[in-house]
């Protein structure tokens, strides 16, 4: 069954209001969107709409985490991350207060609203603030496990969610360790590393590529940073080439996050499948896909092209 | 009333004392908010020894964080800060140059970056509403802060939540780096600016004790509406040759200049 993650997050985090009677919730305007209304259906009294002024729901959220409660705070990934970078930075990671900031549409799937709505930059900004955490799961189930990951701790995070219903890779019984890679493909030569919904993509590549007699290792990678940097390593010494794969600008994202341990740890050649430092544009959201290289196809010509090289 | 004379002079004497051996600092913007901090922390928060860890009391947020050196002479003066108050700007102190609230109890909020403070003023708040205890919390602006966008939409909030536990106060003392705040980006009128946001609004003389403890009693009398303080006061306050000069908003005074200034201060104990 597919869902967005955005929609496993509103579930879950349904459920957590109901269990922990400290957290409030935030958004700013957009809760039918990144699904915080169903946290408000069920604990309205701990639910604040902000309205439309993010930078000031992050300083809200500032001001409640350091009164002890433990705060979800959610816009569209582009507004939460970018509009609010230096609030963030300085209100919330120096600190290091106890807010979740969680953002949903991001990337380019969500599609029609055009590049000001598409957050591309959004890991990369929010993973070069000291303190903070990025995760961007797959499904989900990956979603909902680490909701209630961060739920447990009481430091920043920062969470990326998807607009479009996306296959689900696990299931409600996956123990996860959350923070470490989880191995989808046991393939060789080849390994692609890919976060969010391009975990879906390459998957879907699998089948094509084994026809073919490839059959790449696919690594999902839902804890951007702290990168499990171990886990990586012993991927790259296993294989001769390594792709990166995230619906995201290829500066300063997984991409990025995987050459700098490379570079560390395993000097190996990197091919990041990503947002070539580029604006999107408005269209369908597997139109844009088709457009930017990131489906199962795009990972198949890159797949072949490295095996042709040989 | 000379109790609070006396605590406000001794904050000054460190405030001076503070950004001449740092050689960094803003003092204009520290003297200015003096008297209003000596009120609130000798006589209307309910903030001690015994309470200073908890987030159970009242709670300040410097929203104008640059003047850190008020706020860590405040908290001296009345015996919360044992930092020796000569490591401000030091490398390796507590007393960072912007407050850090992760490096001293006392500090409800880091600040520094402007317009941010008083959001979260707003969310702390929320928080004793959420929670339904009496809790007051306070916020210091600058006004050349109100030129921020966040101040504004931190204003619209606290309205829309009927923060009647919140007062905020303006350093009215209209200069800010470049000069006259009316020159540089006039944020004026303040008072009807948050009065047309919602707020009860109060004008006062900012260092002058009995309105300041009036305007606060005010404040605590408000039902169902956030109060603004708008406290006219006079940048460098204290010191003759600071007062009302914006090249003292963020400039250290020589060691001449210090003997100077604590000479005129010393004179007032």
């Amino acid at each position: 069954m597919a869902k967005a993650t955005r929609e496993a997050y509103g579930e879950q985090l349904q459920e957590l209001v109901k269990e922990n009677e400290k957290i409030v919730v935030l958004d700013a305007d957009l809760s039918g969107s990144t699904k915080t209304a169903m946290a408000k259906k069920v604990a309205p009294e701990r639910f604040f709409n902000i309205g439309i002024a993010e930078e000031n729901m992050i300083g809200v959220a500032a001001g409640l985490a350091a009164s002890g409660h433990p705060v979800f705070a959610s816009s569209f990934a582009m507004f939460a991350t970018g509009r609010c970078w230096e609030q963030i930075r300085n209100s919330i990671a120096y600190p290091e207060l106890n807010v979740k900031i969680c953002g949903s549409h991001g990337g380019i799937s969500v599609g029609e609203d055009g590049v000001s709505h598409q957050a591309t930059e959004d890991m990369a900004i929010m993973r070069s603030i000291p303190q903070m955490r990025v995760f961007c799961p797959c499904d989900e189930w990956e979603t909902k496990a680490i909701i209630k990951h961060i739920a447990n701790d009481d430091k920043p995070c920062y969470v990326r969610l998807g607009r479009s219903a996306v296959e689900n890779f696990f299931d409600e019984n996956t123990e996860f360790e959350v923070g470490k890679i989880n191995v989808l493909n046991r393939g060789k030569k080849v390994a692609i590393f890919a976060t969010g919904l391009m975990v879906q993509e390459c998957m879907r590549a699998v089948p094509a590529l084994r026809e073919l007699n490839m059959e790449p290792t696919v690594v999902d990678v839902s804890c951007i940073k702290p990168l499990d940097e171990d886990g990586v390593v012993e991927i790259l010494k296993q294989h001769d080439y390594i792709i990166t794969a995230e619906e995201h600008s290829v500066v300063g994202g997984l991409g990025s996050a995987i050459c700098e341990v490379a570079c560390k740890k395993h000097p190996i050649q990197v091919r990041r499948v990503g947002i070539q430092d580029e604006f999107a544009q408005s269209g369908s959201y597997k139109d844009l896909l088709k457009a930017y290289k990131l489906t199962d196809d795009a990972i198949v010509e890159v797949v072949k092209e490295y095996y042709e090289s040989l | 009333m000379d109790n609070l004379k006396k605590h406000a002079n001794n904050i000054r004497k460190n405030i001076v004392k503070m950004v001449a051996n740092a050689k960094s600092g803003h003092p204009g913007g520290s003297l200015s908010a003096a008297d209003i901090l000596t009120v609130l922390y000798f006589e209307e928060m309910n903030i001690n020894a015994s309470n200073v860890s908890s987030t159970n009391r009242d709670r300040f947020v410097l929203s104008k964080g640059h003047a850190s050196p008020c706020l860590y002479a405040t908290l001296a003066e009345k015996g919360l800060l044992h930092e020796d108050l000569l490591t401000f700007r030091k490398l390796d102190s507590k007393l960072q140059g912007h407050p850090n609230m992760k490096s001293v109890d006392g500090v409800d909020m880091s600040t520094g970056s402007l317009g941010q403070g008083i959001s979260a003023a707003v969310g702390m708040a929320i928080a004793n509403k959420v929670d339904h205890n009496d809790n007051r919390v306070y916020a210091l602006l600058g006004d050349g802060e109100c030129e921020e966008g966040q101040v504004w939409e931190a204003a619209m909030c606290a309205a829309h939540y009927k923060l009647d536990n919140l007062c905020a106060i303006v350093d009215f003392n209209g200069l800010q780096i470049d000069g006259n705040v009316q020159d540089v980006m006039n944020p004026c009128p303040i008072d009807q600016k948050f009065a047309a946001f919602g707020w009860n609004v109060i004008c006062i003389d900012g260092h002058d004790f009995t309105q300041i403890k009036d305007a606060f009693a005010n404040a605590r009398m408000c039902k169902d509406r956030p109060t603004m303080i708008l406290a006219k006061t006079i940048k460098g306050k204290g010191v003759s040759f600071m007062e009302n000069n914006a090249g003292w908003h963020g400039v250290a005074p020589n060691e001449e200049q210090l003997a100077q200034a604590l000479k005129e201060l010393e004179a007032n104990d």
